[in-house]
């Protein structure tokens, strides 16, 4: 190819469209896309059988260097001293090193002072960039959509294809653009938004879609609480979520190791400009909200849809669309809360803080300020996780530490903790937690009855300090 | 139970067999495969712990067990369920456990995205029927568990006896189970020269230096 044709032009349309352009390799004969992958993130849970794979295909990493990997999912949050006290969770771990050791995989690993949860360490390495398309083996890929990438979650079968050809069989979503007006209230925060979204749309609402978030709220957007918007597209249905790059992103990169230095910055952020949805860009749907009228939001059932601001009852069969109806009344059963009731003022046992939903700085430094100078409730256990390990650094930097602790709460180690139980982090029986993770499913948490409220970390520690689920603005107004 | 039948491979022209139903809307994959059963580098011993949370809810309830556990479901290739079937998690292992189970087919109202292209890495067909039909298909399945049904992939119709019911299967998802292209993986590697020109066009492989 000509050096003159290296730098083509950015067709038209919608991010998604010019991406998605972009990094078409072939049709397949199947009639699916085959898609390049700028960067693929593995992990040691959907790795391994990958690398098996990929071995028992007789081939090798097409790209070394476009795969990036860390350990998050089983490390434990106590100690995270080797060999771990479970010896499966050691054998998935030194199954991890084993493979970036023989195919050239950078691994930033426990104490190498950049692991962390997937979605918290490429963003903040400056490894996930504008334009780029992103694939992980985890669902909540699509939390690097914030900075105007195509990024979603893959199989482990998908996994071994990236790692042998670097690209993946796709085939090509529509676009609805979630336009969000007007101003965040004081307390109100990017997980009751993307929240209040699910609950309106519903789980199943995007499947077969991307999300487009835009608009004044999303514009107003830190980086951090963009993440947490399109980490959760995929509890709506959408395989991926997407905010247009702006200068707010451009800022968040600036100086982070793997961006763009030097003189190729400039040209990085005028490429990066041009690939927001042109004005006249065509969505296959829109949806509007305001943001001014949303409360903070919580769920109390067993899907993320299954949501209502914390001021409002538990719905009634008759105040739900009779679709939903067998789900609301498996979800009465298995929570065991009445409908009609109000959600505030539910007793909680367990407290956590963290995920890759909200386990950034932003999201620790929201729920200190609710902390501070308050104590976490008798019999409370109530425990925050920094999504990684710069993360933890910045925190501790600040005191939030020493401040979280003389509050009741505990300072853990990064990891993905008891967003889904593949550590010793748990609950138990039929513990009710209020959490700041992604995913209220039932057995989510690591009992097969325990019963999980989400909702964003400010009201996390607002649950924790008074024992019950609470309207965080009553504290953040005391 | 464990599979008895070869993984799928080749062509995936049909898929005959009784039928296990699992109602319900949004059933995700936490719930196919919990995931402490996650922790293991291979995929071999996942097929007993199919819906194990679930199986040990319902077991011993007057309600009566789960339709994984009961006698007559044994054996059984045909899963049949409603809307939104693997929500959730991106584990590979929710298919991988269903498939170690026995399943080789999934009639379905709809999907979630990424357990659907897992099923098919797999060689797994997921098909839709509309909500009436499904409940039809459901009710004629649970009347007679001992009942052979056959999934007729190419022509996208399910049959048991004179009975038939017609399902949906897109374009591409059903010429690349009949062509047994369902596998992409060789596809990919095919395209070597695309691949390169692609990557040069990209200006963060370059290091936004390309002139």
């Amino acid at each position: 190819m000509a050096d003159s044709d290296r730098r083509i032009a950015v067709s038209s349309g919608t991010l998604y469209d010019k991406v998605w352009d972009l990094h078409q390799v072939a049709q397949l004969p199947g009639g699916a896309t085959q898609l390049f992958i700028g960067l693929h993130l593995i992990h040691e849970v959907t790795s391994p059988q990958a690398f098996a794979g990929l071995k028992d295909l007789g081939l090798t990493v097409r790209h070394p260097e476009r795969t990036v990997a860390t350990v998050d999912h089983i490390v434990p949050t106590t100690s995270q001293l080797r060999p771990f006290a479970d010896p499966l969770a050691e054998e998935m771990l030194a199954t991890l090193e084993a493979n970036c050791a023989e195919h050239g995989i950078t691994l930033h690993g426990l104490g190498s002072g950049r692991q962390g949860i997937v979605h918290v360490i490429a963003p903040e390495l400056g490894l996930t960039q504008p334009g780029m398309t992103v694939a992980c083996g985890d669902s909540h890929t699509s939390t690097h959509g914030a900075f105007g990438a195509i990024a979603f979650g893959i199989g482990t079968s998908q996994v071994r294809d990236v790692l042998a050809s670097q690209s993946l069989a796709m085939g090509k979503l529509k676009v609805r653009r979630i336009w969000v007006d007007g101003k965040l209230q004081s307390g109100v925060y990017a997980k009751d938004l993307v929240l209040h979204v699910i609950r309106t749309l519903g789980v199943k609402g995007g499947v077969g879609y991307a999300y487009e978030f835009a608009g004044p709220a999303i514009d107003a957007l830190s980086m951090e609480e963009r993440m947490t918007l399109c980490n959760m597209a995929i509890e709506g249905g959408a395989r991926c979520g997407y905010v247009n790059p702006d200068q707010v992103t451009f800022d968040y990169l600036k100086g982070r190791p793997f961006a763009p230095s030097g003189s190729a910055w400039d040209e990085a952020v005028a490429w990066w400009s041009n690939l927001a949805s042109c004005a006249d860009a065509v969505f296959d749907h829109e949806v509007r909200f305001d943001a001014a009228s949303i409360a903070p939001t919580i769920t109390w059932g067993i899907t993320p849809g299954q949501g209502i601001g914390v001021d409002e009852t538990v719905p009634t069969l008759e105040q739900t669309d009779p679709d939903e109806r067998p789900l609301a009344e498996e979800a009465y059963r298995y929570m065991d809360l009445q409908p009609g009731a109000p959600i505030a003022g539910t007793p909680v046992d367990v407290c956590f803080i963290g995920s890759c939903t909200n386990g950034r700085l932003s999201d620790l430094q929201a729920a200190a300020a609710v902390a501070k100078g308050r104590h976490v409730a008798p019999g409370i256990k109530a425990f925050v996780v920094p999504g990684s390990e710069q993360v933890a650094a910045a925190a501790e930097a600040e005191g939030l530490d020493k401040l979280f602790v003389e509050a009741g709460f505990e300072w853990r180690e990064p990891g993905c903790s008891m967003c889904l139980a593949m550590n010793p982090d748990r609950l138990e029986g039929r513990q009710i937690s209020a959490s700041s993770s992604n995913r209220n499913f039932k057995g989510r948490q690591g009992s097969a009855s325990g019963r999980t409220l989400l909702m964003s970390p400010a009201m996390v520690a607002a649950a924790a300090i008074n024992g019950r689920v609470s309207d965080v603005r009553t504290l953040l107004n005391a | 139970m464990s599979s008895s039948t070869p993984f799928p491979s080749g062509s995936i022209s049909s898929v005959s067999g009784t039928t296990v139903v699992v109602r319900g809307d949004d059933i995700d994959t936490d719930r196919i495969i919990p995931a402490r059963f996650l922790k293991c580098v291979t995929f071999d011993a996942l097929g007993p712990a199919a819906f194990a949370d679930d199986r040990a809810e319902l077991a011993g309830r007057a309600s009566g067990q789960h339709p994984f556990d009961r006698p007559e479901h044994q054996g059984a290739s045909i899963l049949l369920v409603n809307r939104n079937f693997g929500c959730g998690s991106s584990r590979e292992h929710a298919p991988q456990a269903l498939m170690r189970w026995g399943i080789r087919v999934v009639v379905g109202e709809s999907f979630a995205e990424i357990f659907y292209g897992n099923c098919l890495a797999l060689g797994i067909p997921c098909l839709m029927a509309d909500h009436d039909t499904m409940l039809a298909i459901q009710q004629a399945a649970e009347a007679d568990p001992a009942r052979s049904f056959s999934v007729d992939v190419a022509e996208a119709t399910l049959r048991a006896g004179e009975q038939s019911w017609p399902l949906d299967l897109q374009q591409g998802p059903r010429q690349m189970l009949a062509t047994g292209q369902w596998d992409a993986t060789g596809q990919l590697l095919a395209n070597d020269e695309a691949l390169v020109a692609t990557v040069q066009r990209l200006p963060y492989l370059s290091g936004f230096t390309a002139t």
